[in-house]
């Protein structure tokens, strides 16, 4: 349903995108998980027609983004990262005249504006302007908004960012709603919990680069042990390092930059005695150590060395 | 082009610019209005200047108030969806080439400028108690004001897709302001005679050719430029602020 080759962004001298190869299935919820300035963004901005690729080319369905933008347009709803509703207008006509952008007939706007500001609990509010909307409720009419032509592609660039934790469950329901009606969705997140729990597949994007793919389960169990135990010693030495590597069940140990131990195991808790035993045998001091369970985060860290909150 | 989409976007800004009505009729109004009734009506009949001027005046307040509303409307809109609100980025994503929303904007502030100038025509009529309008030439009165018209509103695109949010002060003090007083809108060309280089100079203010076109559409027996010259330029104006503007809304609409 999206489908991206070889393409490449470069805004001056910053390369945004760096040869993105992507492929989402019909009625999937995909993921695009990564930190602020990965390229999450500008890949959105790619496949809705608003950036030029540089190089390469993309696809919603069988149209080409860049050649057959009228009939993509067609097609997606797109929720932007920054809410960027009709100041103009108010919160009913803001649907009803999205849907006439949609050559939507007067009387099926009219429906689908009064059944989305129920769904999304702003029928009280349906004759305000919106300048006085609060940041949940500017995100749930603009999710409206995008649905209101009933696209078969939804993206939602970071749906979640600034919500607060009810209205970020709602928004989660209204996801898996649209989806159960075989609509393909593309979100975009540095919330690893989020990604977890709402998406099919997902792709781990960092400087413009696809790094990792596949469903969260995979990707979990894609790291070396899963469980990363992270330590800070007084000092580092290759015999250090080297004991470490033969404690049982672990897979892989790497000096980070900032000067800690990550090490890659199968078991973690466990571990920590075995761990201390051979800091102290190797005549260093423990400073600090951390127990990581399975999680994405990790496998982020695995593939980039940093945090994704970094 | 989708005809819908298009009338919807344009049915959208009549609904706002309906709803702003009274403010964006002050705004663009009242200043020609005071400055009709000072010239058109106490210097006249004070004596200061003589009656005949009010035919000279009037096609000039015609023309400003055209320009001002046609620009305003598409400028400050444009200036606030692109670089602040990002309102206008819902309108980029329906189902319709980009350059019609530019061609849509222009259209929306065409017909602004239209209505601004049969407003303002009575009005100004009423405050300086009445004018001889005995020769005025209503063809070419339409296409002057079809083509100011679309001057005001292309000139209104290219400024809103060129000037930042910080800089619309010195847009309306280095543009608008000079644009207004070298725009022979209170005087005809013709009157600038002993100042040579300032003649030859205004020549490249395109509010020039709207008053004089409106001169002499309405008031013929006043000097004013020749006929061809003036549509020739407002031609000209027209189709290169319109080509600048949709070049910079591309720019803008498009990373």
């Amino acid at each position: 349903m999206i489908r991206t080759e070889h393409v490449r962004k470069v805004f001056g001298a910053v390369v945004a995108l760096d040869d993105l190869n992507l492929e989402v299935r019909p009625g999937e919820i995909f993921g695009l998980l990564g930190p602020n300035g990965a390229g999450k963004s500008t890949t959105v901005g790619v496949l809705t027609t608003r950036v030029k690729p540089t190089e390469g080319r993309a696809w919603i369905g069988e149209f080409d983004v860049w050649h057959r933008g009228v009939d993509v347009k067609r097609l997606i709803g797109v929720v932007p990262q920054r809410p960027n509703l009709d100041f103009a207008l108010t919160a009913r006509e803001i649907l009803t005249f999205h849907g006439a952008y949609f050559g939507l007939p007067s009387a099926e706007r009219r429906r689908r504006a009064d059944s989305l500001l129920e769904q999304f609990k702003l029928t009280d509010r349906a004759t305000q302007r919106v300048d006085g909307f609060s940041g949940g409720m500017m995100q749930r009419l603009s999710i409206a908004r995008a649905m209101m032509h009933d696209p078969q592609v939804l993206f939602l660039d970071e749906p979640s960012a600034g919500l607060d934790p009810q209205t970020r469950l709602m928004l989660i329901e209204m996801i898996r709603a649209y989806n159960a009606r075989g609509k393909t969705i593309l979100l975009t997140t540095h919330n690893m919990e989020e990604a977890d729990a709402l998406c099919h597949r997902l792709a781990i994007v960092d400087h413009g680069k696809v790094i990792a793919l596949g469903t969260p389960q995979e990707l979990k169990q894609s790291i070396p042990g899963g469980f990363v135990v992270r330590v800070q010693v007084s000092e580092i030495g290759d015999g250090l390092l080297d004991a470490l590597r033969t404690l049982q069940g672990v897979s892989e140990v790497r000096e980070t930059s900032d000067g800690q131990i990550d090490i890659y195991a199968n078991h973690g808790g466990t571990l920590v005695p075995e761990v201390v035993a051979a800091v102290s045998t190797a005549g260093a001091t423990l400073r600090d150590l951390h127990i990581s369970e399975p999680s994405l985060e990790n496998l982020f860290l695995h593939h980039t060395g940093r945090s994704l909150r970094e | 082009m989708n005809l819908k989409t298009f009338l919807a976007m344009l049915a959208r800004d009549a609904h706002v610019a309906r709803r702003n009505f009274v403010q964006l009729a002050f705004q663009t109004l009242l200043q020609p209005m005071m400055f009709t009734f000072i010239f058109g009506r106490v210097m006249t009949e004070s004596g200061l200047m003589p009656p005949q001027y009010k035919s000279l005046l009037l096609p000039g307040i015609i023309a400003l108030s055209m320009i001002m509303t046609g620009t305003w409307a598409v400028t400050m809109p444009l200036i606030a969806e692109f670089q602040f609100t990002k309102e206008i980025e819902d309108r980029l994503l329906a189902p319709m080439n980009l350059e019609w929303l530019a061609v849509e904007k222009v259209v929306s502030g065409m017909i602004q400028a239209l209505i601004s100038g049969l407003v303002v025509i009575p009005m100004a009529w009423l405050v300086m108690g009445g004018v001889s309008l005995g020769d005025a030439h209503i063809g070419l009165f339409i296409a002057i004001a079809l083509l100011v018209a679309a001057l005001s509103a292309s000139l209104g695109l290219a400024l809103g897709c060129s000037v930042g949010q910080q800089q619309v002060g010195l847009m309306f003090s280095m543009v608008m302001a000079p644009m207004i007083f070298f725009g022979c809108t209170y005087y005809p060309w013709a009157a600038l005679a002993k100042f040579p280089i300032m003649k030859r100079i205004v020549l490249i203010n395109p509010l020039v050719y709207a008053s004089e076109g409106f001169r002499s559409a309405l008031a013929p027996n006043t000097p004013h430029l020749p006929k061809l010259a003036i549509l020739g330029a407002l031609v000209g104006f027209d189709l290169a602020f319109f080509v600048l503007g949709l070049r910079q809304f591309k720019k803008k609409a498009i990373s």
